[in-house]
């Protein structure tokens, strides 16, 4: 599968790996910012409060 | 009859045979991918979001330090007088949801243990705020039960040394109106329905307090969540902040509202 991304990319060799660079960057800015915190929603790891029953 | 077989050139797969195998190599690619993903949460969860909240907590710090305005943090080198009365304690207006009344100073966890207290316990507070004033609870310095919740892991590890405490040790809780010297008097592991701990009088339902107590809650075990651990402490004396910090803090206050 990444194989076939990075041979479908357009341009030279070094323009390819720049490409994916940025995608993989991409990718890991937007779980920081959405993916992970909407995780940790149903995590409750961390939860520190008392009577959380009632309050997810 | 085996060799024969392995001398045999292989056929060409047929088409049903390069789909399955292309199917099995991008399981395979998503397998590996969510595995790196959830080692990458791991990573974010442990170590990012304390980055991420002690940022967003010195800036709180900050505003709040710029909010007492005016009155320049007293020389460190000439701390005030310690043992005077200043009366029955000034208690402040709650603020609204995520308002921030305060700065706790810890000093068993550390010089630089400066975390604001902000009112409210719920996620948005606690994940990026500090330490969180369960809002049906007694403000500080008010006859009853000043209650607050901090993680012990994650988002800043507020009271991740909470365990630390002994009998004795003083929890110094500074609002706009002065400082309230706590002394901590012991820990106690609950199950997270406990709502007696916040009592006025913690663990003592409908009992009216006569007292001026201070309760941490935070997660048990470290990294876990099954049990809370409680901190209960007794307020020992107050200073109207003219009076300037009590001397164990001066540095302290000096560095946190010097940052303003």
């Amino acid at each position: 599968m990444y194989g076939w991304i990075f041979r479908h990319l357009p341009g030279p060799l070094w323009l390819r790996i720049v490409t994916s660079v940025v995608l993989v960057a991409a990718a890991l800015v937007l779980m920081v910012q959405f993916l992970f915190p909407w995780m940790s929603e149903y995590t409750q790891f961390t939860d520190s409060t008392i009577g959380a029953a009632s309050q997810p | 009859m085996v060799l024969q077989e392995k001398a045999r050139p292989a056929a060409p797969p047929t088409a049903g045979v390069v789909i399955l195998r292309g199917a099995v190599q991008v399981a395979g690619e998503l397998l590996i991918t969510a595995g790196l993903v959830l080692l990458l949460f791991v990573a974010w969860q442990l170590w990012w979001t304390n980055v991420e909240s002690d940022a967003k907590q010195s800036e709180v710090i900050k505003e709040f330090a710029q909010d007492l305005g005016a009155a320049p943090a007293p020389a460190p080198t000439a701390p005030p007088a310690e043992g005077g009365d200043f009366g029955e304690p000034v208690v402040g207006a709650a603020p609204g949801h995520a308002g921030t009344i305060g700065i706790m100073y810890i000093p068993r966890f550390g010089p630089n243990y400066t975390r604001p207290i902000v009112q409210g316990t719920s996620q948005d507070v606690l994940d990026t705020l500090g330490l969180g004033h369960y809002d049906s609870t007694a403000m500080p310095g008010a006859i009853g039960n000043f209650a607050v919740a901090g993680h012990r892991q994650t988002h800043g590890a507020v009271l991740d040394n909470i365990h630390t405490l002994v009998p004795g040790d003083k929890i110094y809780v500074q609002t706009k109106d002065g400082y309230y010297t706590y002394v901590f008097r012991n820990n106690q592991i609950v199950m997270p329905s406990r709502t007696d701990v916040l009592a006025p009088v913690p663990t003592l339902q409908g009992v009216a307090p006569t007292e001026r107590f201070l309760t941490m809650t935070s997660c048990n075990p470290r990294f876990g969540a099954e049990e809370r651990i409680i901190a209960y402490a007794l307020m020992d004396s107050w200073r109207p902040g003219s009076a300037g910090p009590p001397a164990e803090i001066a540095a302290q206050v000096a560095a946190a509202i010097g940052k303003g």
